[in-house]
C-alpha cells in the first residue's frame, strides 16, 4: 500500500504526476480530479471542489492536505533530492519553510530557497563520516573482543590458582589459631584475676582512681541494667545475674544506647547530600565497657600481656588478613567473571577505568559498571549521580544504554541518577553531560565497542519523486 | 452640614473625647456613594489612596428633601436614591424608594485613631504602654485566637497608632463574594486580611492574606447587586456577619491606618456593578493578541539551547504556544536587566529567532535590587534615591534572591518614571521588541522581613511608612513596567505585564496569576473560584500555573488542569525548579494528544471569541469569566454554586473535570427556559435540570447557550498570529424562539489603533432563518 518511487541518486527523470496539493503519491487515488472525494476517514462525501477550499470538512483532515484549515491535517512535502516528508498542517504559510522544497510556503511570502539538493550532499557526506568511523571502530571492536576473550580467560585462570592458595592458608590460619590460644592461656587468668580485684574489691585498690574509672562507666552499667528490666519484668524471664561477658559484646542497635557525647558523630542529619561514603563502621566509635577499663588503667593492663601471646596473635592475625585478601580477589574475580560486559564482552575494557568531562561548573566523572560523579571546579564535595544499576537499552539493543542509580539523594527529591547513552565512536570518551529533568542527568558517551558492521552506503531512500 | 458641589460635609463628634471627624458623602455618577471620613484638624495629613481611583470621581449635586431633628435626607439627579444621615448616633443610610439597602455605621462600630506628635507623646507614654493594631482588633471583634500568625513591629512608628473602622449593614443580603485574594469562598466567621504576601504553596481555605488585594465586596440578592469598596491600602481585617433569618449582611472593615473612604456601588444588575467598579478604578487593559495564546514557563529554562529545544518540541508534537518564558536564572547573579553569559550569551539572536516564528519571550524582573556598588543599575537607583529607607534614614536592606538586596520605592512618581526608562531598548541591553516582562516578589517579599516582607515602618518617598502603603506596592511596580515597556515602542504597542502582586486598578496595567500553588486536585478545583473571585474584583485577565507550581503533578491531573486552564483568561504552564520536567510531550502519546487537543480547540480556536470578551472588558468592565449569578441573577440556586462550573462570556458555560478518575459529572444547567448544546456533539439539552454527563480523558464539558452565536478560528496554526490568519467558523445555537445572535471583535492585535476607530465589531443575528452580519 505504501510506496515510493525509489530511484538513484542522479537517475531517470521522472514524471510529474498530478493531485492536490499536499497528497503524497502513495494516496493520490484516493484523490480522483473531479470526482466526488470521500473523507479517508469514510465520515463523508464531499464535493472534489471542497478539496483545499481553505475550509475543514472531514474530520481526519483529508479534505484539506495542502492547507492549514485542519487542526489535525498533515501536509505532504515531496522533497526531491531528498527524503519525503509530512508536517502538521499548522506549519503550511506560517512563514517558516519546514519543507526542503520550499513547498508549504506557497502563500505567505515567505522566502524560501529549495535546499533539498544541498541537504541530500550534506547528509550524504556525514553519512560517510558516521560510516568511516563506524567502520574503524568496528575493527576496533574486533580487537577489544579479542582482549576480552583472553582477559576472561586470564582472570579464570587466576581465579583457579587463587582459590588453590586458599586451601593452603586455610589451614594455616587454623594452625596458627591453636597455637595462638595455647599462648593466651596464661595471659587470660591473670586479666581475670586484675578484674576480680577491680570490681569486687574495693579495699584492694586506689580509691580515686577507682571513682575516676567508676565515674565514666556507671551510665554503661547502669544502662544495661536499665535497658533489660522493662522486658524482663513484662514477658520474660525472671531476670539474671548480668554475666561480665555481656557487657563487653559491642551493642549493635547504636540508639538504644546512650553514649558520651562526643562519641557520636555529629552529621547525622545535616548532611543529607555528601554522607554517602562517610559511613563508619560500627566499631569505629563504639567503646565498650572492657576497652574503658583498659584505656584507664594502663598500670594493671601492662603487665597482663606475654609476649610470647602477643607474637601469636600477631601470627595469627597477619595469616587471617592474608586468607582474606585472598577471599576479596576471589570475590573479584568471580564478580568480574559474571559480569555483563556485552554479547561478546566488548565492553569489558571500560571496568575500573574512569572518564572525565569537565563543564563550565562541574568536573564530571563515568567509571563504568561502578558509578558516575559530579565534582565542582573550583572546590567543594563530590556529589555521586548514582552507582552502576543495568544495561537499559531498548529491546534488540540493550546494550547502547547504561544507567546509573541511587545516587545522593536531592533536597526535597527523588535519589539522583544517571543515563548514559553510548554512541559509535573511535575514541572512549565522554562527550556531553545535560540535567534534563531534575536529578536526573543525561551522559553521552562514546566507544568503539556500540560500533556496528558499517551500514551499505548505496541502500538509501533517496528518491526522485516529482 | 456644609452642602459643594462636591457633596455633603458634617462633623462628627465623639462624645468622650470631644475627637473631631469630617465627614463628606458624596454621590457619583453612576450610581455610587461615596462616604469620606478625615481628622477634622489633622496635625500632620493622613494617607490617602492616590493612583487607584482613574480620576475624582464625578459628583453629582445633591438637594435636601427632607430634614428633622434627628436626621437629614437628600437626594440627587433623578431621584432615584437617598442618602439619610442620622445625628446621634450617627449613622448613614442609602435608601431606594424608601426601602433602606444599606447602613453605614448601622453598629456604631466607627473607629477613628487619630495621629498623635511622637515628641509630646513620648514624654507622656511609655512606648511600650502601646497596643499593636492587631491586639486592637482583637479588642474589638469578638476574640480571635492564633489567628494572626506574626507579629508586626511593635510601637515603632513615628505617628502612634493610626487605625480606623467601621460596619456597615447590607439589607436583604446574604451572599457576599470578592475580597480577593484567598482561596476560599466568602463565608461568615474569622475575618478575612487583606496584606499581600509571599506564601509558598498556599493553604487552601485561609483567610490569611495571599499575594494581593482588592478590598471589593460584593453582595447579591434576587433584585439587586451592590458592592462596597474600602479604598484603603494598609492591613485591612473584614468581618463578615450573615443574619438569615432577618437577610442581612454585616460588614466589619478595620484597617490599619489611612482614612476611611467607602463607596458604595449600587448596582443593581451585576453588569451594572461591573460598570460602576470599572468607572472608579478603570477598565482591563486590552492585551495584545499574542498574549492570549499559551505560555511556557518554568523554573527555569536552562540556557538558550534549551530554550530552543522547548520551542521546538512544540512545533514537532503540533502544539500551539505563544511566548516561551525565563525565571530568574536566566540573570547575571539575580541582577534583573543583566543577562547570565555563559547560559544566555545571545539574548537578542534568541529572540530573533522566536520573532521569526511570530512568538515572544518574558523575563522575569523582580523589586529587589542586588546591594552591588560595582553595578550600575544599582548605583543609579541609590543615587538617585530611589531605594525605599529605613526609620533612620538609611537604604533599607533585606534579603532575596540576589542575597542582600534593597527595594525600588515605586510609590514615587520619580522613582518609576526612573523605573520605566531602564526597560528601553538601549538601556536594557539584550532586550528587543518581543521581550515582556514579568514582575514577581512583588509584595514585596523580603526573606528577611517580619512576615518575609518589608517592615512596616519602612520609610517611602513623602515621609510616609510602610504601613500606609503596603499592599500598594505590587500595584506600582506593575504600574511602572507597563509603562516602560510602553515608553519603549513610542506609545505605539500595547505592553503585556504579569505581576504577582495586585491592589485594585491593577487591571490597567497587565495580568496576574495565582501564585505558587501546588500539583494536587484541590488546588486545580480552587483556581476556579479564585479566578472568579479575581474576576468579580476588576482583575479579569487573570489565571494560575497549569500543572501546579509546586509539586509534580501525574499525568492525569496535567491533563485535566490544562483542559480547565483552557477556559481561563490567563494560560501558562509554570513549574518549580524542584520538579521533574513536564512539557506536554513527556508523558506518552495519549497525554500528549489530549494536551494538544485542549490547547488548539478550547484554545486557539476560540481566540475570536475570547478576544471579543477581552474588548467587552476593555469597554464595558464586563469580566470575560465570572460567577453563574451574575448571568443568572434571579435563580438562587446559582447563588451558592461553587463548582467548577464558569460561564465563559455569555455564550458558552464550561465545567471542566477536577477530579480523578472519574466517568461522570454532573453539570447544572441553569435557566428553565434556555436552551443549551453540548459542543463536542451537538447535543441539546433544556436549562434548569442537573445533567450526568459520562467522560473519558479527552472530555471537557462545554456547552453553548442557545441564542448566542460563537466565532472559532477552526484550522490549525503555531501560535496566536497564524490563527488570526484563518478563516473564521460561525457556531450559531438557537433558543426556543429560533433566534440567535453574538458578536465579533477584530483589530491588528497589538496597537492602539483601536482608539482611532481601526477597530471592527461586527454582530451576526439569525432570525427567521436568515443570518445577517452588519
Amino acid at each position: 500500500m505504501f510506496w515510493y518511487l525509489l530511484l538513484l541518486w542522479g537517475g531517470i527523470s521522472a514524471v510529474e504526476v498530478q493531485r492536490p496539493r499536499g497528497v503524497p503519491l502513495s494516496k493520490r487515488p484516493f484523490y480522483e480530479e473531479n470526482k466526488p472525494f470521500t473523507c479517508l476517514d469514510g465520515s463523508r462525501t464531499i464535493p472534489f471542489d471542497r478539496i483545499n477550499d481553505d475550509y475543514c470538512d472531514c474530520q481526519d483532515g483529508s479534505d484539506e492536505p495542502g492547507t492549514a484549515a485542519c487542526p489535525n491535517g498533515n501536509f505532504h512535502c515531496t522533497n526531491a533530492g531528498f527524503r519525503p516528508t509530512f508536517i502538521p498542517s499548522s506549519h503550511v504559510n506560517d512563514g517558516i519553510c519546514d519543507c526542503c522544497d520550499a513547498t508549504d510556503e506557497y502563500n505567505s511570502g515567505a522566502e524560501c530557497q529549495n535546499t533539498c539538493r544541498e541537504l541530500w550532499r550534506k547528509e550524504k557526506e556525514s553519512m560517510q563520516k558516521l560510516a568511516e568511523i563506524a567502520k574503524e571502530g568496528f575493527l576496533l571492536k574486533q580487537q577489544l573482543i579479542q582482549e576480552a576473550k583472553r582477559g576472561l580467560e586470564e582472570k579464570q585462570t587466576k581465579l583457579g590458582e587463587v582459590q588453590n592458595s586458599k586451601k593452603d592458608l586455610e589451614t594455616n590460619v587454623e594452625a596458627l589459631r591453636t597455637a595462638k590460644e595455647a599462648a593466651e592461656q596464661p595471659e587470660k587468668e591473670a586479666k581475670e584475676r586484675h578484674l576480680k580485684e577491680l570490681l569486687g574489691g574495693v579495699d584492694k585498690v586506689n580509691t580515686a582512681a577507682f571513682e575516676t574509672i567508676w565515674s565514666k562507666i556507671r551510665e554503661k552499667y547502669v544502662s544495661e541494667v536499665r535497658t533489660q528490666t522493662p522486658s524482663s519484668n513484662t514477658d520474660g524471664p525472671a531476670p539474671v545475674e548480668t554475666p561480665q561477658e555481656e557487657v563487653r559484646e559491642p551493642v549493635s542497635d547504636n540508639d538504644s544506647e546512650p553514649y558520651p557525647d562526643d562519641d557520636i558523630p555529629e552529621e547525622e542529619d545535616e548532611d543529607e547530600d555528601e554522607d554517602e561514603d562517610e559511613d563508619m563502621d560500627d566499631g569505629d566509635y563504639k567503646v565498650t565497657g572492657f576497652d574503658y577499663i583498659l584505656e584507664c588503667l594502663p598500670i594493671f593492663t601492662k603487665s597482663l600481656f606475654s609476649s610470647a601471646a602477643q607474637k601469636a596473635r600477631n601470627e595469627f592475625e597477619e595469616a587471617e588478613r592474608a586468607l582474606r585478601e585472598v577471599d576479596d580477589q576471589i570475590r573479584n574475580l568471580e564478580k568480574e567473571i559474571s559480569f555483563d560486559f556485552g554479547p561478546s564482552s566488548e565492553f569489558a575494557y571500560l571496568y575500573s577505568q574512569c572518564y572525565e568531562l569537565t563543564t563550565g561548573e562541574y568536573v564530571y566523572r563515568l567509571c563504568p559498571f561502578n558509578r558516575v560523579s559530579q565534582k565542582p571546579k573550583y572546590g567543594g564535595s563530590e556529589t555521586n549521580l548514582g552507582t552502576w544499576g543495568k544495561w537499559a537499552g531498548p529491546e534488540g539493543n540493550v546494550y547502547s544504554v547504561m544507567k546509573y542509580e541511587q545516587g545522593t539523594g536531592c533536597w526535597q527529591g527523588p535519589n539522583r541518577s544517571t543515563t548514559v547513552k553510548l554512541t559509535c565512536g573511535k575514541e572512549t570518551v565522554v562527550t556531553s553531560t545535560s540535567e534534563p529533568s531534575r536529578c536526573e542527568y543525561l551522559m553521552e558517551f562514546t566507544s568503539p565497542a556500540v560500533c556496528q558492521e558499517a551500514p551499505d552506503l548505496e541502500v538509501s531512500d533517496i528518491h526522485e519523486e516529482l | 452640614m456644609v452642602l459643594t458641589e462636591k457633596g455633603v460635609c458634617f462633623q462628627l463628634v465623639e462624645a468622650d473625647t470631644q475627637t473631631k471627624l469630617l465627614l463628606t458623602v458624596s454621590p457619583c455618577k453612576c450610581d455610587t456613594v461615596r462616604i469620606l471620613i478625615d481628622e477634622a484638624q489633622p496635625g500632620k495629613a493622613r494617607y490617602r489612596v492616590s493612583d487607584v481611583l482613574t480620576g475624582d470621581p464625578q459628583s453629582e449635586q445633591l438637594r435636601v428633601e427632607s430634614q428633622t431633628q434627628d436626621f437629614v435626607t437628600l437626594s440627587w439627579s433623578l431621584a432615584q436614591h437617598q442618602v439619610r444621615v442620622w445625628h446621634f448616633p450617627f449613622r448613614v443610610e442609602i435608601l431606594k424608594d424608601q426601602e433602606v439597602i444599606v447602613t453605614f455605621n448601622s453598629k456604631g462600630k466607627l473607629w477613628f485613631e487619630r495621629l498623635q506628635d511622637r515628641s509630646v507623646l513620648h514624654s507622656l507614654f511609655s512606648v511600650t504602654l502601646e497596643t499593636t493594631f492587631k491586639e486592637k482588633y482583637d479588642n474589638q471583634t469578638k476574640p480571635c485566637t492564633d489567628f494572626y500568625v506574626l507579629t508586626e513591629t511593635r510601637g515603632a512608628y513615628t505617628l502612634g497608632p493610626s487605625s480606623i473602622g467601621a460596619d456597615l449593614c447590607l439589607h436583604g443580603f446574604r451572599h457576599a463574594y470578592g475580597l480577593p485574594e484567598h482561596s476560599d469562598q466568602l463565608l461568615d466567621g474569622e475575618p478575612y486580611r487583606l496584606y499581600n504576601l509571599d506564601v509558598f504553596a498556599y493553604d487552601l481555605h485561609s483567610r490569611l492574606g495571599l499575594y494581593g488585594s482588592v478590598p471589593l465586596m460584593v453582595a447579591h440578592r434576587a433584585d439587586r447587586t451592590i458592592g462596597v469598596f474600602w479604598l484603603n491600602a494598609s492591613e485591612t481585617f473584614v468581618n463578615l456577619q450573615y443574619l438569615p433569618t432577618d437577610p442581612q449582611t454585616d460588614v466589619h472593615w478595620l484597617s490599619e491606618s489611612g482614612v476611611i473612604d467607602c463607596m458604595v456601588l449600587l448596582g443593581p444588575s451585576p453588569h451594572q456593578l461591573f460598570h460602576q467598579y470599572a468607572q472608579l478604578t478603570g477598565y482591563q487593559a486590552l492585551p495584545p493578541f499574542f498574549a492570549l495564546g499559551y505560555h511556557q514557563c518554568r523554573w527555569n529554562y536552562d540556557d538558550e539551547a534549551d530554550v530552543r529545544a522547548v520551542d521546538a518540541g512544540f512545533d514537532r508534537h503540533n502544539i500551539p504556544y505563544d511566548v516561551i518564558w525565563l525565571d530568574i536564572e536566566h540573570t547575571d547573579g539575580k541582577r534583573y536587566f543583566t543577562w547570565d553569559s555563559a547560559r544566555f550569551p545571545e539574548p537578542a539572536k534568541l529572540q530573533r529567532h522566536l520573532e521569526k516564528k511570530n512568538r515572544k519571550m518574558v523575563v522575569i524582573s523582580d523589586p529587589h535590587i542586588k546591594v552591588d556598588a560595582d553595578w550600575s543599575l544599582y548605583r543609579e537607583a541609590r543615587d538617585g534615591g530611589h531605594f525605599v529607607r529605613d526609620r533612620e534614614g538609611h537604604i533599607y536592606q533585606g534579603s532575596c534572591w540576589p542575597g542582600e538586596s534593597s527595594y525600588v520605592d515605586f510609590s514615587s512618581t520619580a522613582t518609576r518614571a526612573w523605573y520605566s526608562t531602564c526597560f528601553s531598548l538601549e538601556k536594557y541591553k539584550g532586550s528587543t521588541s518581543v521581550l515582556f516582562v514579568w514582575n514577581d516578589m512583588n509584595e514585596p517579599s523580603v526573606f528577611s522581613g517580619p512576615e518575609q516582607t518589608l517592615p512596616k515602618d519602612a520609610v517611602h518617598h513623602g515621609g510616609w511608612e510602610h504601613r500606609d502603603l503596603h499592599n500598594l506596592y505590587g500595584f506600582y511596580q506593575h504600574m511602572a513596567t507597563a509603562d516602560g515597556l510602553l515608553t519603549r515602542s513610542g506609545g505605539s504597542e500595547r505592553p503585556f505585564v504579569l505581576s504577582r502582586s495586585f491592589f485594585a486598578g491593577s487591571q490597567r496595567f497587565g495580568a496576574i496569576w495565582t501564585g505558587d500553588n501546588v500539583a494536587s486536585w484541590d488546588h486545580l478545583k480552587i483556581s476556579i473560584p479564585m479566578v472568579l473571585s479575581l474576576s468579580l474584583a476588576g482583575i479579569v485577565f487573570c489565571g494560575a500555573d497549569v500543572g501546579g507550581f509546586v509539586q509534580d503533578p501525574e499525568p492525569e491531573l496535567l491533563v485535566r488542569w490544562y483542559q480547565a486552564a483552557a477556559l481561563l483568561p490567563f494560560f501558562r504552564g509554570h513549574s518549580d525548579k524542584k520538579t521533574k520536567r513536564r512539557e506536554p510531550w513527556l508523558f506518552g502519546e495519549e497525554v500528549t494528544a489530549a494536551i494538544r487537543a485542549a490547547v488548539q480547540q478550547r484554545w486557539y480556536h476560540l481566540l475570536p471569541y475570547w478576544y471579543t470578551l477581552f474588548h467587552y472588558a476593555h469597554n464595558s468592565g464586563l469580566p470575560p469569566v465570572r460567577p453563574l449569578w451574575t448571568e443568572f441573577p434571579r435563580e438562587e440556586h446559582t447563588f451558592t454554586e461553587d463548582t467548577a462550573l464558569c460561564p465563559v462570556g455569555g455564550a458558552l458555560l464550561a465545567c471542566p473535570v477536577t477530579q480523578p478518575g472519574v466517568e461522570e459529572v454532573r453539570v447544572l444547567l441553569p435557566g428553565s427556559n434556555e436552551i443549551w448544546y453540548d459542543i463536542c456533539s451537538g447535543q441539546e439539552y433544556g436549562g434548569g435540570q442537573t445533567l450526568s454527563l459520562p467522560v473519558t480523558l479527552d472530555t471537557i464539558p462545554v456547552f453553548q447557550r442557545g441564542g448566542s452565536v460563537v466565532c472559532r478560528s477552526t484550522g490549525s496554526g503555531t501560535c496566536a498570529a497564524d490563527f488570526q490568519q484563518l478563516p473564521l467558523t460561525l457556531t450559531v445555537a438557537l433558543n426556543c424562539q429560533g433566534r440567535a445572535a453574538g458578536e465579533l471583535y477584530l483589530d491588528d492585535g497589538h496597537s492602539f489603533g483601536y482608539r482611532v476607530r481601526k477597530s471592527r465589531l461586527r454582530r451576526f443575528c439569525l432570525r427567521s432563518g436568515c443570518l445577517r452580519c452588519r
